[in-house]
């Protein structure tokens, strides 16, 4: 069914539970990644994406409401494992994050070393002393100083921290790593210096990335696809070069045309309104409220059209 | 190591715990010195003896430095043994079978007034016929009182003020008579001299006398009602009461600790469970149900332990403790645990439980007095352990035989001291950790 395909995610559905109503989180997303490829997860805030790595990984809150749909990886469904097989085989086993602010993640009270260890005697079987010679390799990959192993989080820099959170992700040696929003808090040099260290790790290591951000500029270094979220669905998904050449959903072009530009008297360009209530999200096309190519037929759900090999879910493409 | 050392530099900024620190270390030391010298079963068995044991010592009498501060002295209690010194027994053979022996006990008495009880005991060897003894007191004035003649049998006691020849020839106080000079109406001072002359019948015959003279004052803690020197449980009370606390507290802080973090992560019924006991817990009232338990169950200290830990864990605290780590479950670093896989109980006893040990550590240490206060007020009450020696025990004692009403007032005033030292010192360690512990305190 799904042969060849690292990630198949069909129709995921994460719904929250809260006193004004469903949030409907993830909402029907559907899409799918190669070995040694990484997709790009980009949307405004609030528009799920974080929710979409929460669900792949089984992290749920305890409001989850409803929580369905098909997650494949390597062709095996893992949404029908327990949860302790989760745990214990999907988890950093094969599927690892560096979860948003990733600069908190670290336990303060632990040093970075042993932290960064944890997942590796957690599911290696490996004692704390084979553990700590991994994290020194794992640190060599991502650039952190090896004597760094024996300080904790408090003494190293944002960029440092970042480094050894993705070294964390790493030392399970997983096939796909979910980085959630990794750099949305570090200054553009140590953005840039991230970025390069995970680029090499997708040549060196084959890696496969699920890069949620919504810094496009950036993202677009390391993108192989591009997977463009709306309210809780995927509206778009392209590959990376036609994608930021000619966007096809009118919300990923707005979103494009938001970027500033160097020498371009072009004033960046923004979406009038807001991203619909998660809650009660509009009939028909999430978007159509907002979208300025708007006509009679958005009135009714988009399904995803095909064009030239990309997807996008707008009637303009039917 | 390095963070130890660390620990205690930045505890000596703060005189309090110093100080703290010294009344712990002086509890520590005599506790150990308690243990060690005094052995468990012995103490228990000197406790619990009756007059065969302390018949030595005085009764209802202060400690010996009561002195040191009043200008009328008061006498200390001695013993002459028959091995003494200050004894000498010279024995003179008269035919084949009788023999006279002179046993003289010297002393000097400079008090102000006259002691409590002088006795004799008696020991007498012999095979059918009793050696005969006469026994004579003789004054620093150089007067001499014949006290009594009479026949002796195996162990014999003689209390002077028993005698009712003295008590005649006195006006009633036999021994105040025999320490005062008439012509002054004053407590004569001097050497004093007992003189006990015996006559032996057999050959082989002996005797011997111990003379022990009651003084008023006794020792470094005085004596109680049954001449019990206190010293005894004063001693013996600290490493119980330390022990008392210290377990109970950190018994209580952990279990509370590991419960109320299983509830606060688990969530759902577990979480439910445990807030409801507290809640039902909370309003029930603890000494009553520890009376309760004193009374009709079992009175062995390891009962009240266990009754005070089961019903200190679901306290206020344990919501405090659930309060802080509702707010640490939330946050990245728990997340991101959860996300690469650790287990529940990792996360619990490695990643939760740490977070909260500087917050429990100096509770911990304020939390051992009331403990050990607790465990003296059950047995102020009587229903502490009877077998042990404790300091509740001793103001047990003493109110019962109205020590503040006849002004005795060491014997609540000793142990009631030791239980302020154990209070301040481990409250002022507990402050001063406090601080060490949560900076943000510092400048408040």
């Amino acid at each position: 069914m799904a042969n060849n395909k690292l990630l198949r995610i069909e129709n995921l559905v994460l719904h929250f539970k809260t006193l004004n109503g469903t949030v409907q989180a993830v909402d029907g997303v559907h899409f799918d990644l190669d070995s040694n490829r990484a997709v790009v997860v980009l949307g405004e805030s609030g528009c799920g994406k974080s929710s979409l790595a929460k669900a792949i990984l089984r992290l749920l809150p305890r409001n989850t409401g409803s929580y369905s749909g098909h997650i494949y990886l390597d062709g095996k469904d893992i949404m029908t494992l327990g949860d302790e097989e989760f745990r214990q085989n999907i988890r950093w086993a094969a599927i690892s994050m560096v979860p948003q602010a990733a600069m908190n993640a670290l336990n303060p009270v632990m040093k970075v070393g042993e932290q960064v260890a944890e997942p590796a005697v957690i599911h290696l079987g490996v004692s704390k002393i084979e553990a700590i010679a991994l994290v020194q390799k794992m640190f060599q990959h991502v650039g952190v100083p090896a004597d760094f192993i024996n300080r904790y989080p408090f003494e190293l820099s944002g960029g440092m921290r970042q480094r050894v959170a993705i070294a964390m992700a790493l030392v399970t040696s997983p096939s796909l790593i979910i980085l959630d929003e990794p750099t949305s808090a570090l200054d553009v040099l140590t953005q840039a210096n991230i970025f390069n260290v995970l680029k090499r790790l997708k040549k060196e290591l084959g890696i496969s990335f699920v890069l949620i951000t919504h810094d496009i500029a950036t993202s677009s270094e390391l993108a192989d696809d591009v997977a463009v979220m709306y309210a809780g669905q995927i509206v778009e998904m392209s590959d990376a070069r036609h994608f930021f050449e000619t966007p096809l959903h009118p919300y990923s072009q707005k979103l494009m045309s938001s970027v500033p530009r160097l020498h371009s008297d072009k004033e960046p360009d923004f979406i009038v309104g807001r991203p619909p209530s998660l809650i009660n999200p509009p009939k028909g096309c999430r978007f159509a409220e907002r979208c300025p190519a708007r006509f009679e037929k958005c009135s009714e759900e988009p399904p995803v059209f095909e064009q030239d090999g990309r997807k996008v879910k707008c009637w303009l493409y039917a | 190591m390095e963070t130890l050392k660390g620990f205690f530099r930045d505890l000596q900024y703060y005189p309090s715990a110093i100080a703290g620190l010294i009344m712990i270390a002086i509890l520590v030391i005599v506790s150990i010195y308690a243990v060690i010298t005094i052995p468990y079963d012995r103490a228990i068995e000197m406790w619990r003896g009756g007059e065969d044991v302390w018949a030595e010592n005085p009764q209802f009498a202060p400690p010996a430095w009561m002195n040191w501060f009043s200008s009328k002295k008061q006498p200390l209690s001695f013993v002459i043994d028959s091995n003494s010194s200050d004894m000498v027994k010279t024995v003179v053979p008269q035919d084949e079978n009788s023999s006279i022996i002179t046993t003289t006990y010297n002393f000097d008495f400079s008090y102000d007034e006259a002691p409590q009880e002088m006795i004799l005991y008696f020991t007498a060897k012999y095979q059918s016929k009793p050696p005969f003894v006469s026994v004579i007191w003789l004054t620093p004035d150089g007067r001499k009182i014949t006290i009594g003649k009479f026949g002796l049998s195996p162990k014999l006691t003689y209390r002077f003020s028993q005698d009712q020849k003295l008590q005649a020839q006195f006006e009633g106080d036999a021994i105040k008579g025999l320490f005062t000079d008439f012509n002054t109406n004053q407590t004569l001072k001097g050497k004093y001299q007992l003189i006990l002359t015996g006559t032996t019948f057999e050959k082989n015959s002996d005797m011997d006398a111990k003379f022990v003279f009651h003084g008023k004052l006794f020792g470094w803690a005085g004596t109680d009602h049954a001449r019990r020197d206190l010293m005894l449980p004063l001693l013996w009370g600290t490493p119980i009461a330390l022990a008392f606390g210290l377990f109970a507290s950190l018994a209580t802080l952990l279990l509370t600790l590991i419960i109320s973090t299983m509830g606060a992560w688990y969530g759902g019924w577990i979480d439910e469970l445990i807030q409801r006991i507290t809640d039902i817990n909370l309003v029930i009232p603890f000494l009553p149900i520890l009376i309760m338990v004193a009374t009709f169950f079992s009175h062995s200290i390891w009962v009240i332990l266990g009754t005070t830990v089961i019903l200190s864990i679901f306290t206020g605290s344990i919501k405090q403790y659930r309060a802080q780590l509702l707010q640490l479950k939330e946050s990245m670093y728990i997340e991101a645990a959860r996300a690469y896989g650790a287990s529940d109980s990792r996360i619990i006893f490695q990643y939760l439980i740490p977070r909260m040990i500087p917050l429990l550590v100096p509770l911990m240490v304020s939390s051992v007095p009331t403990f050990v206060f607790l465990e003296a007020s059950l047995a102020i009450l009587g229903l502490g352990d009877p077998v042990l020696p404790t300091w509740g025990k001793i103001i047990n004692d003493a109110e019962s035989n109205g020590a503040l009403y006849k002004g005795y007032y060491y014997w609540i005033m000793e142990p009631a001291t030791l239980l302020m030292m154990t209070g301040l010192g481990f409250a002022m360690l507990g402050f001063a950790l406090d601080r060490v512990f949560n900076p943000r305190l510092r400048d408040m």
